[in-house]
């Protein structure tokens, strides 16, 4: 197990000698800065669009949801007027499904039933009518890698096999899922991404990763991120999906679909189609034999509530006997009010509601804002190169780096993560390296979250520009540092 | 298409958990679609969850929780003012202003690592507390498998024990297959009211080293289920032990703050083990566990915990903070510990209404203990020990014992079973505790209203003495 990306720099600040281990050490490290030493910066405040984090970012959370939580942790709000009709009446079923009536006891293991009821029927909605049974759904507490992907991988990876189970992961994708794997001795097979063509995944490249495969690990899943992540502009189309069920159909594998941007999808092409109802559409036999589960949450999308920690899987066509022990794994229950979130998260206001006019006026307007002026200005620049958005909460695109940028950060940094500090010791934004993603060897990419409200956006773009334009004269025009040091 | 030859071993390897809840929700189920029953709804005594039970929670905590949810409340002067403040407080700490935002690094929030940490300061009469030796996660269990984690490996005999309390907490024997781990079991000694003896963990280490390599000492203080609160020359003892033998202690400390009513005293085994000088206090490793889920606070349902991290070696403290590294613990349940460390001082506005809550509790908890002791031990074919916790010993007539052997059951919770269906009361059987030989005992949480309790007193007291009847 190896930590990436560990870089290890020596500030002096002062008294105290710090050792700033990684990125995000640093912004910690720069906000302490701005705030005690009175040290200059052209910026007053970093910008953290590193996380897929809207609230961190400064998007306001949804009212109706923080009201019905509020009211359920604290039901004596519910006298009087204070909160609206819809929001009492919410909170009061929610708490009649927990023992006791109060947030604070245990819930069921698998999840409160008439949450995942909830959460059933809104399956069902999204696709069409295709049948959900409540028994295959699991709510757990967010990260899916921490628990339900990992529960879900602990029954098909046996640590101590030879050759070693293997899972087939995007090429990019995000950093959890190899450390995950790692941690649970399974190997890690990549398969990229095709990134000339939006980033589409390309039924090729799979059986290119199966073949390299051969004789190292034994794949038994694939791993799919629709609508991407950091990649989301490629929100696979119905075709393409059929393309990998029939591939995984015939590979014998085990498919783990995260679609938890599913309400992420902005581009005017697009239309989000699940796994399971592309998968039903084939009809049998392959319906009834491809093993998926597929994944939700409440930290992502539009209600951003990661701090929550609550999600869901929904697991198709396993063997009852292997569901057994499924269910022995997903022993630790979900924190209540991550349930009560998820609730509201597949059953929101609808049109009529008190509650509806002040849900609908949120983040989907500034989101398409957002990719639009992201698009505009990052396009503009021909160093950069950015695919069109069209899902997910993040923008990745391609940063050309100048050869001397390149050679200086060769000195224990990689390229990009050397301009992502770059980008934060002098422009106050921290965005990711595309090296912690993966990336094809020689490409370089910057990721950042673009679920921030519009001004914030604005301000980014702002930032960007003025240090691009910067960054790119310092090491075009300068022909050495020593150069650069006397200017 | 994975079948079950397919299935990872390990996971086939983790023991089935006894489903006496899954047939109250049944029961409760019928009830609600109008099925007779001999009772009106179902009481669950079986875990530590006061709030099923009907206890309430405490009004600070929940006013501060719902204010940090929805920041409006701020402005809402029916509040008292020192939630108000204390909210805002609390979302000055959070990222972004609110509760919705990943914690800032993946041990959980900084200030909130410092309430933690000045809290245990203060209990241990000054022994310093490092926040950075504080890493939350959602609920004592989970942290408790974070650090099991790192101290699993090896098969057969090379297998990671864990010596391992009889009777133990119902949760930890599923949780120590999960992550591959023997248990080792250590009996406390039932005659003089589940005390733990030298003696016997040197018995149970020797034996244990047969079969596989024991590492860690897991111990329950207050203990769980029984209630018995260790004193200093048993942790002294315990300290002692471990250090000699190269256990890690695993201290599961989360009822820390549920000793009333006797003359014991809670003492952290991390103030014990600083007073016993350096040769101690620099080298033996522990880790200590609380949790929101115990106590007066009884917040199950929030999942909050937090260890302390005691001399652990760096870089394995590094892997350790880092294996959580991409789930960060959640919000909300920080908020509720740094409550739980931090509860209104003299003077504050909610300090009366809050110093009265707990004193109701305080004096509900003894109330409870001090009856069902003496009532359960004046039930013929029971026994109990005087504690804050109820696990008393049953004797159990020799045809239940046959009818369960037929049904595969074991017989505690063959009586579990039946008693449930006959009188509606859930209880826990012995046999999750460790218990799986014929010393049947059932566990019952205390914390419960007092009428409550009664109730479910008088229902055991009729069908234990039925059972006995009907099989004569």
């Amino acid at each position: 197990y190896s930590c990436k990306n560990t870089i290890h720099l020596q500030y002096v600040n002062g008294k105290k000698k710090k050792t700033i281990k990684n990125i995000h050490c640093l912004s910690v490290f720069i906000f302490l800065c701005l705030n005690s030493q009175g040290v200059r910066k052209s910026y007053r405040e970093v910008i953290d669009v590193s996380w897929g984090d809207p609230h961190r970012a400064g998007v306001k959370p949804l009212s109706f949801v923080r009201q019905v939580l509020a009211a359920c942790l604290y039901p004596q709000l519910m006298d009087g007027d204070k909160l609206m009709v819809d929001v009492k009446q919410r909170a009061q079923r929610l708490l009649e499904t927990c023992a006791g009536g109060s947030v604070g006891s245990y819930s069921d293991t698998a999840g409160i039933p008439q949450i995942i009821q909830s959460v059933s029927e809104y399956i069902l909605r999204r696709d069409g009518g295709v049948p959900c049974h409540p028994e295959n759904i699991y709510i757990t507490p967010g990260s899916q890698w921490a628990l339900t992907v990992t529960n879900i991988l602990k029954v098909l990876v046996n640590s101590e096999a030879s050759p070693r189970t293997g899972v087939l992961i995007p090429v990019p994708c995000h950093s959890t899922t190899i450390v995950s794997l790692t941690a649970l001795g399974a190997v890690a097979v990549p398969y990229y991404l095709s990134e000339e063509r939006g980033w589409a995944l390309e039924v090729e490249m799979l059986q290119q990763a199966l073949d390299s495969a051969k004789g190292v690990c034994n794949p038994v899943a694939l791993y799919i991120i629709n609508p991407g992540n950091p990649a989301g502009n490629y929100v696979q189309s119905r075709k393409c999906i059929q393309e990998v069920i029939h591939f995984a159909a015939e590979k014998k594998l085990f498919l783990l679909a995260d679609e938890v941007y599913q309400d992420c999808v902005y581009g005017k092409e697009s239309e989000f189609v699940s796994y399971k109802r592309a998968l039903a559409e084939i009809g049998a036999p392959l319906s009834d034999t491809v093993e998926l589960a597929s994944f939700h949450t409440a930290s992502k999308g539009l209600m951003g509530e990661c701090g929550l920690r609550a999600g869901y899987v929904e697991l198709v066509n396993l063997d009852p006997a292997v569901m057994k022990y499924i269910d022995n794994l997903f022993s630790n229950s979900c924190p209540v009010l991550g349930q009560v979130a998820l609730d509201v998260m597949v059953n929101p206001p609808q049109p009529g509601d008190p509650s509806y006019p002040l849900y609908l006026k949120h983040i989907r307007a500034s989101l398409a804002e957002n990719v639009r002026r992201v698009e505009e200005v990052i396009n503009s620049f021909p160093s950069f190169s950015c695919q069109s958005l069209e899902g997910g909460a993040f923008a990745f695109p391609r940063v050309f780096l100048p050869p001397k940028a390149i050679e200086k950060a060769k000195a224990g940094l990689q390229p990009d993560t050397f301009y992502c500090m770059r980008l934060l010791e002098e422009a106050g934004l921290l965005f990711s390296p595309g090296t912690e993603y993966g990336q094809m060897e020689g490409t370089y990419h910057i990721r950042f979250c673009i679920m921030t409200p519009t001004d914030t956006m604005e301000e980014i773009l702002k930032r960007l520009s003025t240090f691009h334009k910067q960054f790119m004269r310092e090491f075009i025009l300068f022909a050495s540092a020593t150069e650069r040091e006397t200017k | 298409m994975s079948s079950m030859k397919e299935v990872n071993p390990m996971v086939l390897g983790i023991r089935d958990p006894v489903s006496l809840q899954s047939l109250a929700a049944r029961i409760t189920e019928q009830i609600a679609q109008g099925e007779q029953k001999p009772f009106q709804r179902v009481i669950d005594v079986s875990s530590g969850d006061p709030h099923r039970a009907g206890m309430p929670p405490l009004s600070f905590a929940r006013q501060v929780l719902a204010v940090c949810l929805y920041p409006k409340l701020l402005k809402e002067s029916s509040f008292p003012v020192d939630v108000r403040q204390r909210a805002e407080k609390l979302l000055g700490a959070c990222n972004g202003g609110s509760v919705g935002s990943y914690s800032a690094s993946s041990c959980g929030i900084p200030q909130i690592q410092k309430s933690v940490a000045e809290f245990i300061t203060k209990r241990d009469g000054g022994v310093a507390s490092d926040p950075e030796d504080i890493i939350f996660s959602s609920g004592s269990q989970r942290t408790l498998k974070l650090v099991l984690h790192l101290l699993s490996s090896g098969q057969g005999p090379t297998q990671t024990g864990v010596l391992t309390p009889l009777p133990c907490p119902h949760t930890l024997p599923i949780l120590l297959d999960e992550v591959g781990v023997k248990l080792v079991p250590y009996r406390l000694l039932e005659e003089r009211g589940w005390t733990l003896e030298l003696e016997e963990l040197h018995r149970a280490l020797k034996a244990a080293r047969r079969h596989c390599e024991p590492r860690a000492i897991y111990i329950s203080n207050p203990g769980n289920p029984t209630g018995h609160v260790q004193d200093l020359k048993t942790i002294e003892e315990v300290i002692r032990f471990a250090a000699s033998e190269r256990l890690v202690l695993l201290v599961e400390e989360v009822y820390q703050d549920s000793v009333f009513g006797q003359d014991k005293k809670f003492l952290s085994y991390k103030k014990v083990l600083f007073e016993m000088g350096a040769s101690y206090s620099e080298r033996v490793e522990m880790v200590s566990f609380h949790s929101i889920s115990a106590g007066t606070m009884g917040e199950c349902g929030l999942r909050g915990g937090y260890m302390e991290v005691i001399n652990m070696d760096l870089l394995v403290k590094n892997f350790l903070t880092s294996m959580q590294g991409p789930c960060s613990p959640p919000v909300l349940p920080q908020l509720a510990l740094e409550i739980m460390v931090n509860p209104p001082s003299p003077g504050d506005a909610s300090y009366e209404v809050f110093t009265q809550e707990i004193l109701q509790k305080v004096e509900t908890l003894t109330q409870n203990a001090q009856r069902a002791c003496e009532f359960l031990n004046g039930v013929p074919g029971m026994s109990c020990q005087q504690a804050m916790g109820l696990y008393p010993c049953l004797h159990l007539p020799a045809e239940i014992i046959q009818e369960a052997k037929r049904s595969g059951l074991r017989a505690d919770v063959l009586y579990c079973k039946k008693f449930l269906e006959e009188e509606g009361v859930c209880l826990g059987p012995g046999s999750e505790n460790g218990h799986d030989d014929e010393n049947y005992h059932i566990r019952l949480c205390i914390s419960a209203p007092a009428a409550v309790l009664e109730d479910v007193l008088k229902r055991l007291q009729s069908f234990h003495l039925r059972i006995q009847d009907r099989h004569h």
